[in-house]
């Protein structure tokens, strides 16, 4: 349940950002989450509404991107897509991938009030 | 001033700022330039009489009025910047002191305090070592690793499933760890959240024993993803058991072609030689990359 701590980080980014860049309300909050970030996106929504009591996004409206994952196949030579970090590679089996997508844990944007 | 939580140590607006620090800490807070307006004060991390920290009792709120105007403002922020930007000043503590960090994960009862316990009663005479152990209750693991002779701090994180950096920078404050020495960080019990939390160290070293499963580093892919070494531990086991130790390291090579496997029993010793051999060498190298 570390997704908790995930959304007193986004708070922390949201609060930091409504002083830099002058917004009193948000309405709506987009994360970019990989599918390899390690987050369950449930639990993740359920901390979200935790954490924004009483901050300037308690109003907002949660949008998640997920990102698939891609990885680097060493003896293919190219990106290919994976659903699993032990995926084999779809075209030659080999596991010498190295993941290149999937990872990201992103506040992407806001929609805001001033 | 606290070189932990960096701006948000400083008093805000006469807001005091409550460190539970063991030490006499009689700093001057540097009432630096802030830059937002919450009330960011400690008082949720509590200390007991032993030194221990206990995270988790509550949290920091903020509110600042305003009218409307609807926008769009880019982000594009990691979400554990925060954890990252204490991890980076974790990471320069341990390289300016030529320290050796090892982050030590795994499940509940594989033997990472009794394999700490006994690296630390072998290699006494090696290298200097300290420990901050990481649980959600109680001090007991603290008081284990303390009977060895050696300095540890317990933090608790209370509901935290995990520690992060910052835990981790407030502890290195109490335990005050010698330069040119080793230093355990035992996180919590968990395959799954300390995973995504870099606490600054060298490495993450995850601990499985060979009484769990042998799929368990593709049924937590993250964390043997994450870890650079894999320890398979209770090795003096395996002639009561049915773990397959070939099928477990070929399982960790998928997520991970290239984790380090150390085969090793921390109650009959076998295999620990190499385990000390490659904290030694490791040792070495923080020793001679430490700035002059």
């Amino acid at each position: 349940m570390h997704e908790l701590s995930l959304c007193e980080g986004i708070i922390k980014v949201i609060e930091d950002q409504a002083v830099a860049q002058n917004f009193t309300k948000v309405e709506t909050v987009w994360l970019e989450i990989g599918e390899f970030a390690g987050v369950e996106l449930n639990a993740l929504r359920f901390g979200f509404d935790v954490v924004i009591k009483g901050t300037v996004a308690e109003q907002a409206k949660l949008e998640i991107i997920t990102t698939e994952g891609t990885a680097w196949c060493m003896p293919c030579g190219e990106t290919v897509k994976v659903s699993t970090r032990y995926d084999a590679c779809p075209q030659c089996g080999s596991h010498q991938l190295q993941i290149t997508g999937g990872d990201e844990l992103r506040i992407k944007e806001l929609e805001v009030n001033d | 001033m606290c070189t932990v939580c960096g701006c948000g140590t400083a008093s805000v607006e006469g807001q005091g700022h409550k460190h539970s620090h063991a030490h006499d800490h009689t700093h001057d807070h540097e009432h630096h330039h802030h830059e937002h307006a919450h009330d960011h004060d400690h008082s949720h991390i509590e200390m007991d009489e032993k030194g221990d920290i206990h995270f988790g009792k509550g949290l920091g709120a903020t509110h600042v009025p305003g009218m409307d105007q609807k926008r769009i403002v880019e982000i594009e922020q990691n979400i554990l910047g925060e954890n990252d930007r204490y991890a980076m000043a974790n990471r320069s503590y341990f390289a300016e002191r030529g320290m050796f960090v090892l982050n030590l994960v795994s499940s509940p009862g594989s033997g990472k305090t009794t394999l700490l316990t006994r690296s630390i009663t072998d290699c006494k005479d090696r290298f200097a070592m300290s420990v901050i152990e990481g649980d959600q209750q109680t001090s007991n693991d603290a008081e284990r690793i303390r009977e060895t002779g050696v300095k540890a701090t317990q933090v608790n994180t209370g509901k935290g499933c995990h520690l992060d950096a910052h835990m981790v920078g407030h502890a290195l404050e109490l335990l005050e760890p010698e330069e040119g020495s080793v230093l355990f960080i035992e996180n919590v019990g968990n395959l799954v959240c300390p995973a995504a939390f870099d606490l600054g160290e060298a490495h993450k070293v995850a601990i499985l024993s060979v009484t769990e499963g042998e799929d368990k580093p593709i049924k937590y892919p993250d964390m043997f993803h994450a870890a650079e070494i894999m320890i398979l531990n209770k090795i003096d086991l395996l002639p009561y058991l049915n773990f397959d130790v070939e099928k477990c390291i070929d399982y960790a090579r998928q997520v991970n072609p290239n984790i380090r496997v150390m085969q090793l029993s921390a109650t009959s010793g076998e295999g620990l030689e190499e385990w000390f051999g490659w904290i030694s060498g490791g040792l070495e190298a923080a020793k001679v990359k430490k700035p002059a």
